[in-house]
C-alpha cells in the first residue's frame, strides 16, 4: 500500500492504494464519491470521466498514485454550493438530455471540457468529440442539443423537443 | 398551446437532480458493513467436460473466504425458463437445466465454473487464477443449421436433440397458405439474418447479497427491472426461499433494455452465498463479463415468402425462422420467437393467410433472450424488406404497395390470432411524408450526387404489440406468469400522495411522468405526488418494466387506485359538507357540491381521514390508500411509419444516416417530451443493428468482439438529429389512459428503413443489389456493389 495524496472537488484527500487500484476506485471505493461511473474496462465508455488538473481524463485509465498531487474535479462538485444545477446541468435537464443517467457524469464532465476550449461548437464537433462517450438510452439527439443550448446557441429550430 | 402541468404536458424530469449531480444510488453505489467479493472463474470454451476442479491453491490465497463450485449447488434449482412453448406436435419444448455453477459441462464461453468469495475484489480475482480445473473440450455447435444436423453433438446431453422446439402458428392456416403460394401471381422471396446483438446498458449488472441469521432474511439488490419477477423466480424455484423472508431491491438501475428483465446466476449466487458465508456479498458485473454473461439479442435466420395476387394485394406470407436459444433457456427466451414474433407478422397489412414457422435451437453461445423489441423488430425486419423487395420486382412505388395494402378497418383480426383495436396506418404515412420531405427526396438525391455520392430513399411501417396481456391468455400460450400489473396510492394526512408501482424506472421517467396522470386525475399539483418504485418491501407484487407495459398496465393500475381514492374522498366531502355524496364534484382539487358555493380542499379531506373526528366511521373506515391490479383485456398496437435517407461512398461503401424521419401513434401521450427521448433512444438502437451491431462467434464458440474496443456501439457521430412526430394518435380503446406504449418502437421501425435506403441508393447507382445482411456494414457494401 502506498499513499496518495489530491485534492479533489477542492478538498483535500489521500488514502492507501495498491499500485493498481485506479483512479476511478480510488473515487469510488476510497472517498465515495459514486457519480463517476464504471461502465467499461477498456477505456472506451466514457461515464468515468473526471478532471485531472483542468483536462478531462478518463478516470479508469489511470491510476490513482498517478494523480498524486492533482486537482480532480468530478461531478459531485460541479453544482452550486446551494445544489442549484450548473448550466451544463441545467441544459440537461432542460433538454432532456439523459434518461437511465448512468453515462451522465461522464457526459457532463466530457461537455464542460469541452465547452472550456471551444465554447461555441458546432454540431458536427460537439458529436466528434462525444466519441468517447457512450450513451445508449438517448440516441445523442438530447445531449448534443443540451450543449448547443448550454453553449448559449439557439436550438429552437432543431427537431423536435 | 403546450399545457404547462399534467396529462401532456413536458414536465422536465424530477430524477435528472439527482443523476445529473452524482447522487444516484445505484446498485454498485451499495456497500454493505463487512461485505465479501466475488469473483466468476468462468469458461474460456464453449464446450467441454468438467472432469476436475482444484481449489486448494487459490483457497489457500490471500483474503479468500470461500470458494464455491457446481458441487455446492446440488439439490439447489437451476434458473427457471418463464415461458413453455407447445411444439406444432402438440409437444413441450425441450427445457434443459440451467445450473447457478456449471455441473459436468461447461456450455459457453463464460458459463461460470466456480466463484471465489474473498474480502476484496482484488482478491477474489487474484485467487480465481489460481483455481486449476480440468475441461476436456468437446466440439462447439456454433451454426443453428449445422446444430440440427444429424449426429451433431449435443449442446445437452440429456436431450433427444438441439432442437428446442418446432412451432407452427398457425398450423391450421398451413395448407392453404401454402396454396395461396402456388397460386399467386407473384411471390416475393428474401432470406435475411436478423444479426444478434448485445443490449449493452451502460451500467453493467451488480448484485448486493445481505443475510440477518437471526431473522432468516435475504435481501438482494439487483439490477433488475422487475424486483417482483426475480423475487418470485429466485425465492421459489432455485433457493426454496419464502417471500416473505426475501427482499429484492432494484435502485437506480442504469438502463435494461430487456436484458435486466430474467433471473441470472449471479444474484441467486450471491444471495446463497450471503447465507452461506453469514456475510454480506457484492458481484460487479465488469464490461468483459457482460458481453459473455447477459442475455443477447436477435439472432435469427429466416426465410419469408410473400405472395400477391395480379393487383398486387397481399394474399399470403409464409415465413420459416432459425432462432438461436443460445446454451441455455434464458427466462423468457422461449417467447421471444414465438408468441412475441408470429403474431405480429401481418404488420400493418392485411394479408389474409399467414404461417409461420419458427425453429429454436441450442448452441454453444451466450443465452438469447428479449432485447429492445423482442421478436417484433425480427417480424418488421423481414416483413418490410421483403416488401420492398416485391415493390422493386413489380416496378411499383414501395409506399403506394403498402398504402394499397393498410389494414383501414378497426378492429381487425389478423390470422396471426391477434386484435388491432384501433389505429390509422394512413395517417401516420401522411404525417411521414410530410415531416419527412418526401417531396425533397429528388433535390436532395440531386445534391448528393452532385458530390459523387449516391442517395437512397427507405421508408417502412411497424406495428408492436405490447402490454402484453391478458393473463388467462397469455397462461393458455405458455407464461408462467401474468402479466397484470399494480399501483398503491398512498395519499398522507396533509394531502401529498405516494404511489407505489409494480412498474420499474430505469430511464423512461416514471417518476415525472406517472405523477403527471394522479395530479391531473386529482387537480392538484404534480409536486405533490411522488413515486416509490423497485424494492419488494415497499411496492405491491407488481411484474415490472419490459415490453413498452408500464404506462399501458401499470398506469392503468394506478387510474383505477385513484379513481377509488376519488370515489372514497368524495364520500368524506359529502359528510364534511353535509351534502349528497351524487352531488359532490372534484376540480382543481376542490370538492364542491353541485349548484351551490359550499366547497372543500382536497388537503382537509385527506386530514378529515387521518383525523377522523367528523368522520363518518360507521360507513366508511378511516384513511386514503388504495390498490388496484389491473389486467390488460387485450394488447395495444403502437404503429408507424419510418423514413431513412442514406449517403453511400461508393467509393468505400460507407454508409451515413443523412435524415431519419418517424411519424409514430402512441395514443394520448402524458409527457411528450419524454416519449420523443424514447423514440430517440429507440431510433439510435434500431440504427446500430442496421449500420454496427454484431455479435460475432467464431467456430469454436468465442466471441470475437467481447468488449466496446471491437462491437461497435453507436457513436454521437454516427447519428443524425431525428425527426419525431407522434401526433396522430388513435388512442388505445381498452384502457382507461388510452395509451399504448413507446420503449420499444424506435427500436422495431427504424431496422428496414436503413436498409431499405442503402439497397435504394445502390439500385439509383445501377448496382443490382436486391439485399444486404445487417449491420450494413462498409465492407459489406462495397462487396455488394462490387461482387
Amino acid at each position: 500500500m502506498t499513499q496518495v495524496s489530491m485534492t479533489v472537488n477542492g478538498k483535500a484527500v489521500s488514502g492507501d492504494v495498491e499500485g493498481r487500484t485506479l483512479l476511478s476506485s480510488f473515487l469510488r471505493d476510497h472517498l465515495s464519491l459514486t457519480g463517476t461511473h464504471v461502465g467499461c474496462d477498456t477505456g472506451q465508455c466514457g461515464a468515468c470521466m473526471v478532471h485531472v488538473d483542468g483536462d478531462a481524463v478518463k478516470s479508469c485509465n489511470m491510476l490513482a498514485l498517478e494523480a498524486e498531487g492533482a486537482q480532480v474535479d468530478t461531478i459531485e462538485g460541479q453544482a452550486g454550493a446551494d445544489g442549484s444545477l450548473n448550466v451544463i446541468q441545467q441544459a440537461f435537464q432542460d433538454h432532456h438530455g439523459l434518461q437511465c443517467g448512468f453515462c451522465t457524469p461522464g457526459m457532463v464532465m466530457s461537455a464542460a471540457a469541452l465547452l472550456k476550449n471551444n465554447p461555441q461548437p458546432t454540431e458536427a464537433e460537439i458529436r466528434a468529440y462525444l466519441e468517447g462517450n457512450i450513451c445508449r438510452c438517448t440516441g445523442y439527439h438530447n445531449i448534443v442539443k443540451a450543449i448547443m443550448a448550454a453553449s448559449g446557441q439557439d436550438v429552437g429550430a432543431i427537431a423536435a423537443e | 398551446m403546450p399545457k404547462d402541468s399534467g396529462i401532456g404536458a413536458s414536465s422536465k424530469r424530477r430524477e435528472d437532480v439527482r443523476f445529473l449531480t452524482g447522487t444516484g444510488n445505484y446498485t454498485d453505489d451499495i456497500n454493505l458493513h463487512g461485505q465479501a467479493y466475488v469473483h466468476f472463474l468462468r469458461s474460456d470454451v464453449a464446450h467441454g467436460r468438467i472432469n476436475g476442479i482444484n481449489t486448494d491453491a487459490a483457497a489457500a490465497m490471500p483474503g479468500v473466504v470461500r470458494i464455491f463450485t457446481g458441487a455446492d449447488f446440488e439439490g439447489v434449482g437451476g434458473l427457471p425458463c418463464g415461458w413453455q412453448v407447445t411444439d406444432k406436435h402438440g409437444e413441450p419444448m425441450q427445457e434443459p437445466p440451467h445450473p447457478v455453477l456449471a455441473q459436468g459441462k461447461v456450455r459457453h464461453v463464460g458459463d461460470p465454473i466456480a466463484a471465489v468469495v474473498a474480502d476484496s475484489a482484488e482478491q477474489a480475482r487474484d485467487a480465481a487464477e489460481a483455481i486449476e480445473v480440468d475441461i476436456e473440450d468437446l466440439p462447439a455447435v456454433i451454426d443453428m443449421k449445422a446444430a440440427l444436423a444429424d449426429g451433431a453433438t449435443k449442446v445437452h446431453d440429456d436431450l433427444t436433440s438441439n432442437l428446442c422446439y418446432d412451432w407452427g402458428f398457425v398450423e391450421e392456416n398451413k395448407a392453404a397458405v401454402d396454396e395461396a403460394i402456388a397460386n399467386a401471381a407473384h411471390v416475393t422471396t428474401l432470406e435475411l439474418v436478423n444479426n444478434r446483438l448485445v443490449a449493452n446498458p451502460m451500467e453493467p449488472r451488480v448484485a448486493v447479497a445481505d443475510y440477518n441469521r437471526a431473522n432468516d432474511e435475504s435481501t438482494l439488490y439487483t439490477t433488475s427491472q422487475n424486483p417482483h419477477v426475480i423475487r418470485l423466480l429466485m425465492g421459489a424455484f432455485v433457493l426454496g426461499i419464502p417471500e416473505h423472508k426475501l427482499r429484492v431491491v432494484a435502485p437506480d438501475v442504469g438502463g435494461g433494455f430487456g436484458t435486466k428483465i430474467f433471473h441470472y446466476a449471479e444474484e441467486a449466487f450471491c444471495t446463497f452465498a450471503a447465507r452461506a458465508i453469514n456475510r454480506p456479498v457484492k458481484w460487479t458485473s465488469s464490461r468483459s463479463e457482460a458481453f459473455i454473461s447477459d442475455a443477447q439479442g436477435r439472432d435469427h435466420v429466416t426465410r419469408i415468402e410473400l405472395a400477391l395476387d395480379a393487383d398486387n394485394n397481399f394474399t399470403a406470407i409464409r415465413t420459416e425462422t432459425h432462432a438461436n436459444m443460445g446454451a441455455y433457456l434464458s427466462t423468457f427466451a422461449s417467447s421471444v420467437p414465438t408468441w412475441l414474433h408470429g403474431t405480429l407478422m401481418a404488420g400493418n397489412y392485411k394479408t389474409p393467410l399467414i404461417y409461420v414457422n419458427v425453429k429454436a435451437v441450442f448452441t454453444n453461445t451466450v443465452p438469447v433472450d428479449a432485447y429492445r423489441g423482442a421478436g417484433r423488430p425480427e417480424a418488421t425486419f423481414q416483413l418490410e424488406r421483403v416488401i420492398d423487395k416485391a415493390a422493386r420486382e413489380l416496378g411499383v412505388d414501395p409506399i403506394a404497395l403498402r398504402r394499397q395494402n393498410f389494414i383501414t378497418e378497426f378492429p381487425y383480426a389478423t390470422p396471426v390470432a391477434v386484435e388491432y383495436d384501433t389505429g390509422n396506418y394512413v395517417a401516420t404515412m401522411d404525417k411521414l411524408e410530410q415531416v419527412a420531405d418526401l417531396s425533397g427526396f429528388a433535390a436532395r438525391r440531386a445534391e448528393s450526387e452532385a458530390k459523387g455520392m449516391l442517395r437512397g430513399l427507405g421508408v417502412n411501417c411497424y406495428i408492436e404489440a405490447c402490454g402484453i396481456a391478458p393473463s388467462n391468455l397469455v397462461g393458455q400460450l405458455g407464461a408462467r406468469a401474468g402479466l397484470y400489473d399494480v399501483a398503491t396510492v398512498r395519499v398522507n394526512a396533509t394531502g401529498s400522495i405516494s404511489v407505489m408501482t409494480g412498474a420499474h424506472s430505469h430511464g423512461q421517467g416514471h417518476e415525472t411522468a406517472f405523477p403527471q396522470v394522479v395530479a391531473d386525475m386529482l387537480g392538484i399539483d404534480e409536486s405533490m405526488v411522488n413515486i416509490v418504485h423497485g424494492d419488494t418491501a415497499k411496492i405491491p407484487h407488481g411484474m415490472g418494466t419490459y415490453g413498452s407495459r408500464s404506462l399501458a398496465v401499470c398506469g392503468s393500475a394506478m387510474v383505477r387506485a385513484t379513481e377509488k381514492i376519488i370515489n372514497k374522498a368524495k364520500k368524506i366531502a359529502a359528510h364534511l359538507m353535509e351534502a349528497s355524496e351524487a352531488d359532490i364534484e372534484l376540480k382543481d382539487g376542490q370538492f364542491s357540491v353541485a349548484g351551490t358555493d359550499k366547497s372543500v380542499a382536497w388537503g382537509d379531506v385527506c386530514l378529515a381521514a387521518y383525523v377522523p373526528h367528523n368522520y363518518p366511521l360507521e360507513d366508511i373506515e378511516p384513511g386514503l390508500e388504495e390498490t388496484a391490479f389491473y389486467d390488460p383485456a387485450n394488447f395495444t398496437y403502437p404503429a408507424g411509419a419510418y423514413a431513412c435517407e442514406v449517403e453511400v461512398d461508393p467509393e468505400t461503401g460507407k454508409v451515413s444516416i443523412e435524415r431519419f424521419s418517424a411519424a409514430d401513434d402512441f395514443g394520448n401521450i402524458i409527457n411528450p417530451m419524454i416519449v420523443d427521448g424514447q423514440v430517440h433512444g429507440g431510433l439510435a438502437q434500431g440504427i446500430g443493428q442496421a449500420l454496427l451491431e454484431h455479435a460475432i462467434y467464431d467456430e469454436s464458440g468465442q466471441l470475437l468482439n467481447a468488449s466496446y474496443m471491437d462491437y461497435a456501439m453507436p457513436r454521437a457521430d454516427d447519428v443524425p438529429f431525428y425527426e419525431v412526430d407522434h401526433s396522430c394518435q388513435t388512442p388505445c380503446t381498452h384502457n382507461p389512459l388510452g395509451v399504448k406504449g413507446c420503449g420499444e418502437a424506435g427500436a422495431i421501425g427504424s431496422p428496414p428503413a436503413v436498409v431499405n435506403a442503402v439497397i435504394d441508393a445502390l439500385q439509383s447507382g445501377g448496382k443490382d443489389v436486391t439485399h444486404i445482411d445487417m449491420p450494413v456494414s462498409p465492407s459489406r457494401v462495397w462487396a455488394a456493389m462490387n461482387g
